[in-house]
Order: structure tokens, then C-alpha cells, then sequence
């Protein structure tokens, strides 16, 4: 998901490292990164690949088409029930005697903080660069889409989790696929299950972890001058050692309290942008219907325009990968559609409010370069994406973007992508765990080694420059939505079925509001 | 059923304690009074919570109850007994002032007890206290014990 923003960043961050030791890494990670591209590299290229005869990747067109069908299967679910999970976020449907159970906010803002992040800041920008603004529009439509494949995990995931005698839960989409297929009389369910839970562990360790701690590295360095990734590295790992493995729940409870609030203090700078720039708005928006159709110039036309759209919105939301299906299914609800219903949010808040914030922020901001003439917007020499004012691309284009406005934003920014990337490792910590109890077994032991392995790959993902390593692991989470959704294809009609029942109660009024 | 009810609000501190005597006397100067002994977890479902925690929650919050139970309303409510007044005890997780005056309500209660908790912390002196926001909004005559 976040792959495209590696490209300038980790070359900058590592470009001289101060300590022999990092040197011997370099050399090191040198011969990692051969080894693991030759053996890898297939499985990258195969997740990856582009339909024949276009740029476009299949595994883009898997997800959109999933989140199409579901649309559809659900009869637009995401319309029906907008209002319906704004209802249950706000507790109007919860039992007042299940006080101090896990509520649907909690549920919803948890899943919220592993998928809001790079691919809000720096993805969009990547795709709006690539794609001119008309990428907004396919990033949107994509996002509102998602909205259904949410749905049908995170139904499943509350449907078919493990409840414990000690009063804990587990969840995620190895049990639906276990429980779920063995349900309907259907082979299989066991080996995609494990399938799944192998490919998590890997997108929790890649792009989960490496990643994050990778580009947090990139962002302090920018302010702060250059030096070693291991510094980061091991800082990181110490701080997240104490959340996952120490349980200190102050450090904890700041990263919940102050990442929400950063969160909204971007939307908050975003909006400030935009009213400023009120007469603009009309025009941004202008730009970004006529972009989805004719592209403006951009590099690969409208096609381009639609790819990169499409692309940014899959891999920020994540919907249809499973991951928060894992999150979701914590809550304590007696019917699974609801936390399904609060689940919709997720995209929206994701990919429809935030990203499209962004985007409108850099169309509005006038960091692309545009020909005064035609209009159309002018390509960089390679013509591979739209020139830019100062020629900067990714986490770097939003920044200037932002700027434009407010010129002490960047700093902000840096500091919202470091909280940012430690929030997403805790939370693919957690989902990496899921999956490795689901191989391993449940036990204190089992769970600890996988706890002190992650904060190892927090060292190693800031410090080295490991390339293919970060490929890999991200082709790691696109496959597990390749298995993913074939099992939610297989269980949708049980989601049907709960979801016929459920909203027949709210009609019947068996269901009732308890305020 | 009495005919009235007298809601007491616990929180195992000193301050409790005598809102607890005074409503016992209170009680007993009625007559045909019963008393409610509450304590509320302060707990939000607006809190921001790890994945790990969410997971736990349903096993912190039966630990919960049952500590407060334990230690501050069983005790209570036996003592109570003891000194032959009609009594319950209800622990619940939420927002103090609100629980208090819910049950209040739901009890046709006449009074709500409870002992004035200081106001030390900033927060507290910004927001105020429990007791400060009992008084704002409750819907019966509320009595605070210093």
C-alpha cells in the first residue's frame, strides 16, 4: 500500500550513515536484498502485474471489482445504512448494562488508526502527481465502493470469532474462513485460513513495521540532518516493546489520545486551507471531474488518471484485505451486522474525507505546474508525473502543499507521520499476532516470541535499506486480499442472511434505540 | 418496597464513608426509607484503546465489577444490613454524575448522598469535579458531605 512513497524517501535517509556499524549493514543489507529479490522477486511481480497490454494491476481490478460486487450483492449497503452506523457510533442502539464493554467507537477508531496514515499524506500525493486531480474522483468512487467489502469482513469477523472461557476474544478472517466454510459444507476453509494467517504475519512484519519505522526514520531526518537508521530503529523498537510486550498503557494512552488528535488537527489545517481558498473550490473541483474524464494532460490520460485513483484508494483503506476484520471483532455485540454497518465508516472517514482533503489541498495549493495556456498540466522531463513547483514528489508534495498556507505545517506533519507509523505498527502488531496464535496456538510463550520478532524488524526497518524485503512484504498484503476475498465470496450469503434478519428487527421494532 | 429512597454514591474513599453514615441516619429518621449504594466505574465509550485492549476488555470489566464489589459495595451493604435498613448495591461503568442520577430516577429516589471529593487537579478546577457536575444536573435535591 504505501510502496510508491518508498522510492525518494529511504534513498534519502540513507544515504550516509555515520556509524561503522550502519556501514556493515549497508554491506549486509546489500546481500539480503540480492538474496531475497532472486527469491522473491516472482512472487512481487506476480501480485503486481500489470493486465496484459496495460498499467494496470490486476490485483487493483481484484479489489475494485470485489468491492463492486458486494455493492451490488448489498444493494448499496453503504447509502442504506450511512445513517444507521452514525447511530450505533454515537451508542444510540447500546445496551446501557453493557457499559464498560468495548463500544462501536472504540472498535471503529482502533481500525481507523492502522489504515490512516503514509497512504493519506503521501500516497495521495503520489497519485495526484502521477494522476493530476482527476485521481480524486477514482480514489472516490473506489473509496465509497470499499465501503461494502468492509461490511462483509468485518460482519464475518464479529460472526465466526473465538470467544474465551477467561473472557477474551479472537477474531479475523482465519476463523470465518475455518468456521465459515465448514458451516456451508465447503472444502478448503483450513487451507486458506492458514494461507491468509502466513501472508499476515509477513504484511505485518513488511509493510506493517519495516515501512512505518522506515519512513519515520526519512521524516526526522529531514529535519533534523542526517544519521543512523539504527538510532530510530532502536528507539522505536524499545518504545513499542514497552506497549506490546511491557503493557505500559501510558505511553499507550498518549499515542491514542494525541494520534486521533493529529488526525484531526490535519483535516482541521486542510479545511482552514480550503475555506481560505473558497473562490478556488469550485475550480479544484472543476479540475478533478474533468481530469477523471479527459485527464488534462496528465501522464497516461484519463486511464492514468483512473489507475492511479483506484490504486490509492485499495491501498490506504485496505478494504477487502482482512485486517479489520481482525480489529472489528473485539466488540461485544449480540448482532454481528452491526459492527459490519460501523465498519462502512472506515473508507469513508479513510479514503473519502481524508485523502480527498489532501488532494484538494494540493490541486488548490498550485505546487502542480500548469501551462497558463491550454491548461493542461505540464509533465516532468521523463513524462512520468506532473512538474512540480519545486520539484518534489510524495510526503514532500504534501508538505509544500500545505505550506502554502501555513509555513510551520511541515513540522506538524513530521511529527503526525512519526505518531502515524508507531499507531500502524501497533496495530499490525496486533493483527501479525492474531494470525501467528492462529499457527502457533494461544499462549504467553508463543505470543512473546512473535512480540520481541516485531520490534526486531523496527530495528532492521529503519536501519537498513532493504528494498525487496519492503516489495515483498507489501505483495504480502495485497495476497491476503487475494484470499481474503475469495472467501468472501464464498460467505457473502451468510452476510445477506444476517443482514436481512437484522434491519427486519429495526423495522419490526424489535430492535429498539435506548435513548 | 419502601416508600422512598435514598441513592448513595461510593467511591471507597473517607468522604463515602460519611455519605454513607449520613444517609443511614437520614434513612432512619424516615422510617420506611430504602438506601442504594452505588459505585461507578469512571469508564467513556469515547476513550481511544489499543486493538490489544479492546481485546481484554470484556475480562477487565468482569475483574472490574468484581474488585468493586469486593471491596467497597458488598462491605457496604452488609453493614448496612446489619443495622436492620433495606439496601442494594449496583456497581456500573460510565460517567459518575450521569449514573448517579439515572438510577436516581429509575428508583424514584428522594435524595442523592455523596461525600465531596476536593478538587485538586487542574482538570478538575477546568471541568469540575464530579460533585460539581452531580449538582448541575441532577433531577432530585442532592446532599454532599464534606
Amino acid at each position: 500500500m504505501k510502496r510508491f512513497v518508498a522510492w525518494g524517501t529511504t534513498a534519502a535517509a540513507l544515504g550516509l550513515p555515520t556509524f561503522a556499524a550502519a556501514q556493515d549493514a549497508v554491506s549486509f543489507d546489500q546481500k539480503i536484498n540480492d538474496v531475497f529479490a532472486g527469491s522473491t522477486g516472482w512472487f512481487v511481480n506476480l501480485i503486481f502485474m500489470n493486465l496484459p497490454g496495460t498499467s494496470f494491476p490486476w490485483i487493483v481490478l481484484w479489489l475494485v471489482v470485489a468491492a463492486s460486487v458486494f455493492t451490488i450483492y448489498f444493494g448499496f449497503i453503504q447509502i442504506k445504512a450511512f445513517g444507521h452506523a452514525i447511530s450505533l457510533v454515537k451508542g444510540d442502539y447500546s445496551d446501557p448494562n453493557d457499559a464498560g464493554e468495548v463500544s462501536h467507537f472504540q472498535a471503529l477508531t482502533t481500525a481507523l488508526s492502522g489504515t490512516v496514515g503514509l497512504g493519506n499524506i503521501a500516497g495521495v500525493a503520489v497519485a495526484v502527481g502521477i494522476g493530476g486531480p482527476g485521481a480524486t474522483f477514482w480514489m472516490i468512487l473506489a473509496g465509497l465502493l470499499g465501503m461494502a467489502s468492509k461490511f462483509t469482513e468485518c460482519t464475518l469477523g464479529v460472526k465466526y470469532r473465538n470467544e474465551y472461557p477467561d473472557g477474551t476474544v479472537s477474531g479475523g478472517p482465519m476463523y470465518y474462513m475455518t468456521k465459515g466454510f465448514k458451516e456451508r459444507g465447503l472444502p478448503g476453509g483450513k487451507v486458506l485460513a492458514v494461507i491468509f494467517a502466513i501472508f499476515t504475519i509477513g504484511g505485518a512484519l513488511g509493510g506493517g513495521n519495516m515501512f512505518q519505522a522506515n519512513q519515520a526514520h526519512a521524516q526526522i531526518t529531514q529535519i533534523t540532518g542526517d544519521f543512523s537508521g539504527l538510532i530510530t530503529g532502536v528507539i522505536f523498537a524499545g518504545v513499542v516493546f514497552a506497549v506490546i510486550v511491557g503493557g505500559i498503557k501510558s505511553i499507550a494512552s498518549v499515542t491514542e489520545k494525541v494520534v486521533p488528535f493529529m488526525g484531526i488537527l490535519y483535516v482541521v489545517a486542510a479545511l482552514i486551507i480550503l475555506i481560505v481558498n473558497a473562490d478556488q473550490i469550485g475550480w479544484a473541483f472543476g479540475q478533478i471531474f474533468a481530469g477523471a474524464f479527459t485527464g488534462l494532460g496528465v501522464a497516461g490520460g484519463f486511464v492514468g488518471a483512473l489507475i492511479q485513483g483506484f490504486k490509492r484508494a485499495a491501498f490506504s483503506n485496505e478494504a477487502g484485505v482482512g485486517s479489520a476484520a481482525i480489529a472489528h471483532s473485539a466488540v461485544r455485540t449480540k448482532e454481528p451486522v452491526t459492527e459490519g454497518v460501523v465498519s462502512l465508516l472506515e473508507p469513508f472517514i479513510d479514503t473519502v474525507v481524508i485523502c480527498t482533503m489532501t488532494a484538494l489541498v494540493i490541486t488548490i495549493s498550485g505546487v502542480l505546474v500548469m501551462d497558463p495556456a491550454t491548461g493542461n498540466f505540464v509533465l516532468n522531463e521523463a513524462g512520468t508525473a506532473i512538474q512540480t513547483a519545486d520539484g518534489s514528489s510524495g510526503v514532500a508534495l504534501t508538505s509544500a502543499a500545505f505550506a502554502t498556507g501555513f509555513s510551520w505545517f511541515p513540522y506538524v506533519l513530521a511529527i503526525a507521520v512519526v505518531l502515524f507509523a508507531f499507531s500502524t505498527m501497533i496495530s499490525w502488531s496486533y493483527y501479525g499476532l492474531k494470525a501467528w496464535t492462529y499457527l502457533f496456538g494461544e499462549g504467553k510463550t508463543t505470543e512473546l516470541v512473535f512480540k520481541v520478532i516485531f520490534c526486531f524488524f523496527i530495528i532492521v526497518g529503519a536501519a537498513a535499506q532493504l528494498g525487496a524485503v519492503i516489495d515483498f512484504s507489501d505483495a504480502m498484503i495485497f495476497a491476503m486480499a487475494v484470499v481474503n476475498i475469495t472467501a468472501l465470496y464464498f460467505l457473502m450469503p451468510i452476510v445477506k442472511r444476517e443482514m436481512n434478519s437484522y434491519f427486519a428487527r429495526i423495522k419490526s421494532g424489535e430492535i429498539v434505540k435506548h435513548v | 418496597m419502601s416508600k422512598t429512597t435514598i441513592v448513595v454514591g461510593l467511591d471507597g474513599s473517607e468522604a463515602g464513608e460519611r455519605a454513607l453514615s449520613f444517609a443511614k441516619a437520614r434513612a432512619k429518621m424516615i422510617g420506611d426509607c430504602s438506601i442504594t449504594i452505588c459505585y461507578v466505574i469512571e469508564w467513556s465509550p469515547f476513550s481511544f484503546q489499543t486493538p490489544e485492549e479492546n481485546e481484554q476488555r470484556h475480562k477487565r470489566r468482569e475483574e472490574e465489577l468484581k474488585l468493586a464489589r469486593d471491596r467497597v459495595v458488598d462491605p457496604a451493604v452488609s453493614q448496612t444490613q446489619t443495622e436492620g435498613l433495606e439496601v442494594t448495591g449496583i456497581v456500573k461503568h460510565g460517567d459518575a454524575a450521569d449514573i448517579l442520577d439515572d438510577i436516581a430516577i429509575a428508583q424514584k429516589a428522594s435524595e442523592i448522598v455523596v461525600g465531596r471529593v476536593g478538587l485538586r487537579g487542574l482538570k478538575e478546577r477546568l471541568f469540575g469535579g464530579v460533585t460539581g457536575r452531580l449538582v448541575a444536573l441532577a433531577s432530585v435535591p442532592v446532599t454532599i458531605i464534606p
